[in-house]
């Protein structure tokens, strides 16, 4: 598997939705009668003489879209590709997220996927029910897979809290239960220091944890590892921004050890060149 | 377009001045750039005047070049801002509107005190006007003054669909002058509204390009230390907002128009030394709030969303979306003035000029410094307090049990509600005038500690007044205590349950005096530069209150969002949620708006007129539209004398999908 496939996976479901910009009607509308039965009439029929829609890009609006502005709720999708980069040592990683929802309800989808020398070393998709539950949280459940590389797949149940902390921290924090009861815990935040409006610069840091030792996937239980990500980019607009950094990451006790017995290393640093963007 | 667009009584804008002073100061005069077209952006079609009381109109697609990119807007009678609309008090006016969209549109005639049916609101009082199709809209005017027009369809309005509405009064109009203009403000974007909506409810702050950096923490540091910006930022921190966050569209994306005219387009009007000239503003935005301002001549403030008022005289004044100003000012010298509208947040302007001679220009003045959002604006600190830019204020000291059973648990204010409200004076300030009150009907609200009336539980809060014969209750209803019509509201606010959840960011547990701050970035214009700026304590309607009953309800709305969402709501209720509020047939009633966000809201009641309490109960001016300061409230009063649906919403156009109620008189 490859990052490309991954990738076109990731996003094949809600982009199918993406292409129609669909918007929702509440199925009972508090207008009542009146308003339902404008709905029926008042959308979708052939223009006629001269009101064929224009292209102009600033007139984009689809065709289901209601006329009136006050009485649906959009339907969105937002694609967002946190790193997408090419490291040291033949080294390469995606990190990235779809959603597509509504203010409160959403379907959200999120990937991780890392290389080294030139080998995938992880791959996982999440597929995730969302909910506002709080001004600035998101409660979020459903599936993990992590696909087939040198041991077998496997999935995970996931409960996830997704948000913004005070003081302005990204914040994922996700809980894992696999098939045979193993449990993983995995800490991510993220903080934006604006240099200036288009340079930013962005830590991040990601902590995983584990509940068991499964030596077979090279993780042992407590705190397995840290990752830590230091990246400059510049916003040539908010939605597409390149980037430098550098990215370091750490394996701790049982898992170091299982690493270690590989003969690799517990630690390494290494130079990044990518891209954020989201549309 | 093939049609004709010929009204059937034409009377071409301004064509005897244009015959009198040639071509050339003609075309200065209808809005057309000096140079040739040659220039990028070309000059696009501006706005004819259409006289009479028939009208047809046409709602077309129209090439517009406003930035040097060819765009299509959504047009009337192929011009950005459609045409202006000249009409006479007392008559009946026919206005066929022709829709030639491919989408359904609709025409609400802003401010016009008119039958529901002819109100323009799709859903609401008619069907829209779909694809092709005409609808006639027919009704008496009974009103004089400066009005607007603008589709009440999708997010049409930003696409260029709006025009002026000047009503000549039935008897002599008491301000007399030698000219009169028309003045349309505007904000165009090149990119598609939906995107703009998307765009924002993906990264509420796409559009501000103010955000804190580094180099501002450093400054802040040098100056007050570290301890001192840590206590200052704290609370911005912990509540995830930006004290830099005033608009939500700003100039990164939009171009200002004065009359359709950019601001190297230059919109010209012409007067002669010594002349009373008449300038009709109106802020035809779909989201953007200006200053306007005349350096070099006061400007004497004649009416208010088209009533006269006792004239004020001022050098600057805010318009907020869809408000209307009328200004006389008196040019003596022989030089030319640029009409300066700078937009709240200082992210662009608008701009044209008043000259004697068409080739003659005068100075651009630079924007005044952008404002940053204070505790003030969130609703905690009341200016009575004297916070000294909120340094002063004890986070760390607060005593959470005199807070009693706030619920903060969801909304993580923790320190907003921590505030310690014991140090400031709660007897005088926290008290909210309630001694004015019939105590006894308020079921054992414990007013001194007013965090109590949020709890949630029914029996704190007075809900009565709600009429069930009406359809239930809705909002905050006052029946009691209410206090004299013109004084504003005695009453003390009340968060309902509904303003704790996901879509509310903030609640203002102390709001302030809408009426008399002149709003974010204006107040210190007085002492700074001198310039009287104006509010909305100064504005007394020229002619007597007309129903001097005394209101029998108050309606409590509190204006809610959550910036980070992007959502906005009532009571942290949106539209889709929403019952409609129940009104009876010649009621007196009383609303008060509690504005919960950062946000100046401009709220718009179609339909009847909000009289506005500024303390003067025998000259209540009456407008249509009324802007909330953020963490402030501000009362007003409505006749009930108006049938039907009615919408009642913010008319901020991103807000609106959310921050919208069905008022229905029955
Ligand atoms: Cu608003």
């Amino acid at each position: 598997m490859n990052k490309k496939t991954l990738l076109a996976l990731t996003l094949a479901a809600p982009l199918a939705h993406a292409a129609e910009e669909p918007h929702t009607h509440p199925p009972q509308s508090m207008q009542g009668d009146e308003h339902a039965a404008h709905q029926h009439m008042g959308h979708g029929k052939p223009a006629q003489q001269d009101a064929s829609a224009p292209a102009a890009a600033n007139l984009r609006h689809a065709p289901n879209e209601p006329d009136h502005v006050m009485d649906h709720e959009v339907l969105l999708t937002k694609v967002t590709i946190d790193q997408l980069e090419a490291r040291e040592h033949d080294g390469g990683a995606l990190e990235g997220s779809v959603w597509f929802g509504g203010d409160k309800h959403k379907a959200w989808f999120k990937t991780e996927v890392e290389q080294e020398e030139g080998e995938i070393e992880k791959a996982e998709l999440q597929a995730l029910y969302s909910r506002a539950i709080a001004p600035y949280w998101d409660l979020q459940m459903g599936v993990r897979h992590d696909f087939e590389l040198e041991s077998d797949s496997r999935n995970w149940g996931v409960l996830a809290l997704n948000g913004l902390a005070p003081y302005f921290f990204e914040v994922d924090t996700s809980l894992f239960v696999g098939e045979e009861g193993d449990t993983a815990l995995r800490v991510e935040a993220e903080y934006e220091l604006l240099f200036t409006q288009q340079w930013i610069l962005s830590p991040e840091i990601e902590m995983n944890f584990f509940g068991q030792n499964t030596p077979e996937f090279h993780t042992g239980s407590g705190l397995s590892d840290i990752e830590a990500g230091l990246r400059l980019r510049y916003e040539f607009t908010p939605q597409f921004a390149p980037y430098i950094g550098v990215n370091y990451e750490k394996k701790f006790g049982n898992t170091a050890d299982f690493v270690r017995d590989e003969g690799e290393s517990t630690s390494e640093t290494t130079w990044v060149i990518g891209l954020h963007a989201w549309f | 377009m093939n049609r004709s667009r010929e009204p059937q009584i034409a009377l071409p804008a301004l064509s005897r001045r244009r015959f009198v002073t040639g071509v050339a100061a003609g075309a200065a005069l209808l809005g057309m750039p000096a140079r040739a077209s040659s220039a990028s952006p070309r000059a696009n079609p501006t706005p004819q005047t259409l006289r009479g009381n028939q009208f047809d109109l046409h709602v077309n697609y129209q090439p517009v070049n406003f930035t040097g990119r060819e765009r299509t807007a959504v047009a009337t009678n192929g011009s950005v801002p459609g045409p202006i609309l000249r009409w006479k008090e007392g008559e009946t006016v026919t206005l066929n509107v022709t829709n030639h969209l491919a989408h359904d549109t609709s025409i609400h005639w802003h401010g016009i005190i008119l039958p529901t049916g002819m109100d323009g609101v799709p859903g609401l009082s008619f069907n829209g006007i779909r694809p092709g199709e005409t609808f006639t809209y027919q009704f008496a005017v009974n009103q004089s003054g400066t009005y607007w027009y603008h589709s009440h369809s999708d997010f049409q309005e930003q696409q260029g669909h709006y025009g002026s509405i000047v009503i000549d009064p039935a008897e002599p109009d008491p301000v007399a002058c030698d000219r009169d203009y028309v003045v349309m403000l505007s904000d165009w974007s090149d990119e598609s509204p939906h995107d703009i909506y998307a765009k924002l409810k993906k990264e509420g702050h796409y559009y501000n390009r103010r955000r804190r950096t580094a180099g501002d923490l450093w400054s802040e540091i040098r100056q007050k230390g570290v301890a001192q910006t840590w206590q200052d930022r704290k609370m911005w921190n912990e509540m995830r907002m930006s004290d830099r966050d005033i608009s939500d569209v700003t100039g990164y994306t939009y171009t200002y128009l004065m009359n359709g005219q950019t601001p190297d387009g230059n919109w010209m009007a012409q007067f002669k030394r010594g002349e009373k000239v008449r300038l009709r503003f109106i802020n035809g935005s779909a989201m953007s709030i200006f200053d306007i301002r005349i350096p070099g001549l006061k400007m004497t403030v004649v009416a208010s969303d088209g009533q006269n008022i006792e004239p004020v005289t001022v050098d600057e004044f805010r318009i907020g979306v869809a408000e209307t100003y009328d200004v006389v000012v008196e040019p003596v010298d022989d030089r030319a003035y640029t009409l300066f509208a700078q937009t709240i947040d200082r992210s662009g302007y608008a701009r044209g000029t008043l000259t004697p001679h068409p080739e003659l220009r005068a100075e651009v003045p630079a924007m005044d410094y952008a404002p940053v959002l204070t505790h003030r604006d969130m609703g905690m600190d009341h200016s009575g307090h004297n916070m000294g830019g909120m340094s002063g204020m004890d986070h760390s000291g607060h005593d959470m049990g005199n807070m009693g059973d706030m619920d903060h648990s969801g909304h993580d204010m923790g320190n907003m509600g921590g505030m310690d409200h014991s140090g400031h004076d709660m007897g005088s300030k926290g008290g909210m005038d309630h001694s004015g009150h019939d105590m006894g009907s308020m079921s054992g609200m414990d007013h001194s500690q007013h965090a109590g009336m949020q709890s949630g539980s029914a029996g704190q809060y007075s809900l009565h007044g709600g009429r069930p014969e009406l359809g239930g209750m809705q909002g905050v209803w006052f029946t009691d205590g209410l206090g004299r019509a013109g004084h504003g509201s005695n009453s003390p606010i009340v968060h309902l349950p509904s303003e704790y959840r996901y879509g509310v960011d903030m609640r203002a547990e102390m709001p302030g005096n809408g009426l008399n701050d002149p709003g974010i970035g204006l107040r210190d214009h007085d002492t700074r530069y001198g310039r009287r700026v104006l509010t909305y304590a100064d504005i007394r309607n020229l002619t007597p209150t007309l129903d001097k009953r005394e209101p029998t309800r108050e309606l409590q709305l509190h204006l809610t969002g959550n910036m980070h969402r992007y959502m906005w709501s009532m009571d942290g209720i949106k539209f889709n949620d929403a019952e409609p509020l129940m009104l009876k047939y010649g009621e007196r009633i009383r609303i008060t708006l509690v504005n919960d966000t950062m946000m100046t809201h401009p709220i718009h009641l179609h339909g009847m007129w909000s009289e506005l309490e500024t303390g003067d109960s025998e000259y209540i001016p009456r407008k249509h539209t009324i802007l909330v300061q953020p963490g402030s409230k501000i009362s007003y009063l409505v006749t009930a004398d108006a049938y039907g649906r009615w919408a009642y919403h913010c008319h901020l156009l991103y807000h609106m999908p959310g921050m919208f109620r069905e008022v229905r008189v029955v």
